[in-house]
């Protein structure tokens, strides 16, 4: 069985600074997102269940080799990356598209894992779109994976209820960012890393035309807070802000 | 300006559409439809508060767990209603939905989008970017556009004067996934969304005191949630209780937030919420700068403190 897990190169939120509202993103590394490391972990754990071969795709720059190290030294068995200067800041269409056309290059992909969202944009619509380019079915938000006889029992959970479905492989799943805890790489595991197999393409390789970007961006900064920022010193000065704002009931 | 069709499953979020749709009729005119699945009701309550034409597809077949069906739906109902613009629900059932819609119709789309506006008739979107350090402003380039409301992003439309209701034939796709079983959380469950006060606790609140918690947020008229690690680590609370991007976006109009270091990834889900008042024992953290109110004290004596005041 093939399990694919799709990643995204993001800058590392943590490391964003903010200055004079704007995100200074120069000098900060490039990782993949947290759940899309939740997404890698259900892949392996997939694998670990009913054995198999477990591909990585994503698409980015040329820093990309070096920050899929990172899921191969998890547990990925191989990468198929799209590594590409002019493959930086695409919207989800896009991205999408490319993905579509890395998972066409890998035989007979029976199950792909997306994250829930990507944890820059997190919006959530790359992996049902990929569905749609491959006519694939798909579930999103999964909570729970079992895969029998060519045959995927998933639970969908929604925000007021849980639902079981089935669907017939291949198909494209989006998991949620707390479907399991992530594991971390021993040392062996990263030092054998490197000599895992990489088929990293051109954007000219991929054999499509990528479209135009969808969203123009007219502004993105820091909101300011307008907060009052009153210093309450007693318990009897925050009862009191209560009751002036009223909510304490009479 | 073309027609604007609105859909989700959910009425109450439906509704918020509407109002949305709204904005866009009253500054350019677009006719507003709607589109109701197996469900009258709602059919009625849409062509009674706003929609001009309101689309009813009533087909046994159809399930809302099949979203590769619904979107199909949603596509045929767009191109009957000549409806360039798409707004959907951003909860998970409708953000689900977006892609493979945007997808079929080659549209660009956006999600989680908080705000909307019109500048010179062109749709501007906000929407958290970066995890939420920023808030971009954004327009989908494309003549097709589906976009996605975050819920409690807008009022819900009163009633007005009723419209058409239509019933709409379906082509319909290949079922291509089985729902086997439904479970519902429990109907009494606790919707954060809906709180008008929260008493929010993070890592800096020990476990015995979510008692005192508890009771100031009933004290209060409200309800206790968490930040994201006492939900995903610690386990004090299930996620439906967690606030921030990867939780839920709340606007209550009192957040008491105590130990919560102010993270930006636990503030989006609260930045909007009418007053603030913070409790952190560093007098440093991050989160005084997002507070009306910044006490620095012990969470453990502050929560104990004023849930023996407010009993």
């Amino acid at each position: 069985m093939n399990i694919v897990v799709a990643m995204k190169q993001i800058p590392d939120l943590q490391q964003i600074r903010i200055r004079e509202r704007k995100p200074v993103l120069s000098g900060v590394p490039l990782t993949f997102g947290l759940i899309d490391k939740n997404a890698l972990e259900a892949g392996i754990q997939l694998k670990e269940a009913v054995g198999g071969n477990l591909i990585v795709v994503s698409a980015g720059n040329e820093e990309l080799e070096e920050t899929v190290k990172e899921a191969l030294a998890v547990g990925a068995d191989e990468a198929y990356l799209a590594a590409d200067n002019a493959l930086a800041g695409l919207d989800s269409s896009q991205n999408a598209q490319i993905l579509a056309a890395l998972i066409r290059k890998i035989d007979t992909p029976d199950i792909i894992i997306f994250g829930e969202g990507s944890g820059d944009n997190y919006s959530g619509q790359v992996g049902t779109r990929v569905a749609e380019i491959l006519g694939l079915p798909s579930v999103a938000y999964v909570s729970r994976i079992e895969v029998k006889d060519h045959t995927a029992r998933l639970v969908r959970s929604l925000e007021d209820a849980d639902e079981l479905i089935e669907v017939q492989l291949p198909c494209i799943i989006t998991v949620l960012g707390d479907i399991n805890e992530p594991r971390l790489p021993s040392v062996t595991q990263v030092l054998k890393a490197g000599k895992k197999r990489r088929e990293v393409f051109a954007l000219s390789d991929l054999g499509i035309e990528l479209s135009a970007k969808t969203i123009s961006t007219i502004s993105d900064l820091a909101p300011v807070s307008q907060r009052k920022q009153i210093a309450v010193k007693s318990l009897d000065e925050l009862l009191n802000v209560l009751q002036t704002e009223g909510f304490l009931r009479r | 300006m073309a027609g604007v069709l609105i859909y989700s499953d959910k009425q109450n979020i439906s509704l918020e559409l509407l109002t949305a749709a709204q904005l866009l009729k009253n500054g350019t005119g677009a006719k507003i439809n709607a589109l109701t699945v197996n469900n009258d009701e709602q059919a009625a309550i849409l062509s009674g508060s706003g929609a001009d034409v309101v689309y009813k597809v009533t087909d046994a077949d159809v399930s809302l767990a099949d979203s590769n069906i619904i979107a199909e739906i949603v596509k045929q109902a767009a191109e009957k209603a000549e409806a360039d613009i798409i707004f959907l629900g951003s909860n998970r059932r409708g953000k689900e939905l977006a892609g493979r819609l945007a997808q079929k119709t080659e549209a660009g789309c956006l999600t989680d989008v908080g705000g909307l506006a019109l500048e010179g008739g062109t749709i501007e979107c906000t929407r958290n970017s970066l995890g939420g350090a920023t808030v971009a402003r954004q327009q989908i380039t494309t003549s097709k556009k589906v976009i996605a409301l975050s819920p409690h992003s807008f009022e819900a439309a009163g009633s007005a004067a009723a419209g058409n209701t239509l019933e709409l034939d379906i082509m319909k796709p290949d079922i291509t996934s089985k729902l086997v079983e439904v479970k519902n959380r429990s109907a009494d469950a606790v919707d954060i969304q809906n709180a008008e006060v929260l008493v929010i606790v993070g890592q800096g609140v020990e476990k015995d005191d979510l008692v005192h918690a508890s009771a100031i947020a009933k004290a209060l008229g409200g309800e206790v949630a968490c930040s994201k690690p006492v939900a995903t680590d610690k386990k004090w609370f299930s996620e439906d209780f967690i606030i921030g991007l990867s939780g839920k976006q709340c606007r209550p109009q009192l957040a008491i937030i105590l130990g919560v270091s102010g993270q930006v990834q636990f503030t989006v889900g609260i930045r909007d919420a009418h007053v603030i008042a913070a409790v952190n024992n560093d007098e440093n953290a991050f989160i005084f700068q997002l507070a009306d109110y910044a006490m620095v004290a012990d969470s453990k004596d502050v929560l104990a403190g004023l849930a023996k005041a407010l009993s």
